[in-house]
């Protein structure tokens, strides 16, 4: 089995400046993030640009930095969707609920 | 005729045979390990944002100087190691022993930084009287969710510290392989990557103004 690995990774070889590239776009995030909490943002436009700007970050950690942008594809629809449907499912089933039970608007 | 149709079957992508991702059975093991650790830690930070919307009275503790500017800090810190980490990852594919243990060693101390830095954080909020159940501001239960979520996540990167222990004396020694490594940076990079939203969620939607 290490064989095929081996064999998989063997086709591309991301260089160190590109990782640096991401590296460099993570801190930019980051500080986009910090930003916008110095701004003092409304919470509701502060929460839906953080979870974006999160997830963004999420994609090009796993992507480049876990290898998963060269890994075969199937693993991808493996892993992500299952866990995506996993989240999905405890949003959709608690939040309504914790709404109803705080202020319905978000403080 | 049938084997011709097995043959033609494991050269598609579902092919499907003895691996079917193409990758070795430990960095298989370790993605499954990471999914099902990720669903832990966002069932944490759901519960978090569900306590946080259900409660009006939530504590927002953290100003901006000093207390998101150090979190800021240990983020930096955090994505240095993970870049240290890949270059390990790389450094080991390409079978040189010397720059993977020395870049291995500079993401320990990125994570042995991040743990020191987050105990200072941790003790200042303790001597605020921030408690599992009682802080000084509101809601009870702010203390729980906060020692829960990140305290977790500490307990990761210290058990990362020691598993890149491990690996890099195992790897210097030749015990291990270069897969060995990319599979450890596997791990401590999702660490890093639960940080990207442990850090906003918890902290920077909670800044007093």
């Amino acid at each position: 089995m290490s064989s095929h690995a081996n064999a998989a990774d063997a086709h591309v070889s991301p260089t160190a400046k590109l990782f640096i590239m991401v590296w460099v776009g993570l801190v930019a995030i980051t500080g986009i993030e910090v930003l916008l909490a110095y701004k003092q943002v409304p919470p509701g436009i502060m929460l839906t640009v953080l979870v974006g700007l999160s997830l963004l970050k999420a994609a090009m950690i796993m992507a480049y930095f876990m290898h998963l942008k060269y890994e075969k594809f199937a693993l991808v629809l493996w892993l992500v969707p299952a866990f995506m449907f996993c989240v999905m499912m405890i949003c959709i089933f608690f939040f309504p609920d914790s709404l109803r039970l705080g202020n319905p608007s978000f403080h | 005729m049938h084997k011709s149709k097995q043959d033609t079957a494991n050269s598609s992508v579902w092919s499907g045979g003895a691996a079917p991702f193409a990758m070795g059975s430990k960095k298989l093991g370790m993605w499954l390990f990471i999914i099902s650790d990720a669903l832990t830690f966002s069932v944490l930070l759901l519960a978090y944002s569900y306590l946080r919307l259900a409660n009006a009275d939530w504590p927002k503790p953290f100003p901006f100087s000093p207390s998101i500017i150090f979190s800021t800090g240990m983020t930096i810190v955090l994505l240095a190691s993970s870049l240290t980490m890949v270059m390990a990852v790389a450094a080991a594919s390409r079978g040189d022993r010397g720059r993977t243990v020395k870049w291995i060693l500079a993401t320990m101390l990125g994570g042995a930084a991040f743990i020191g830095l987050h105990l200072t954080e941790w003790l200042h909020l303790i001597e605020e009287g921030v408690r599992p159940f009682s802080n000084p501001w509101g809601s009870p239960l702010f203390g729980a969710v906060f020692f829960g979520v990140t305290g977790l996540h500490m307990t990761h990167v210290a058990i990362g510290v020691i598993y890149l222990g491990i690996i890099t004396a195992g790897f210097g020694r030749g015990k291990f392989s270069a897969e060995d490594v990319e599979v450890s940076g596997l791990y401590w990079h999702f660490v890093d990557l639960v940080w990207m939203f442990v850090f906003p969620l918890v902290y920077l939607m909670s800044v007093k103004y």
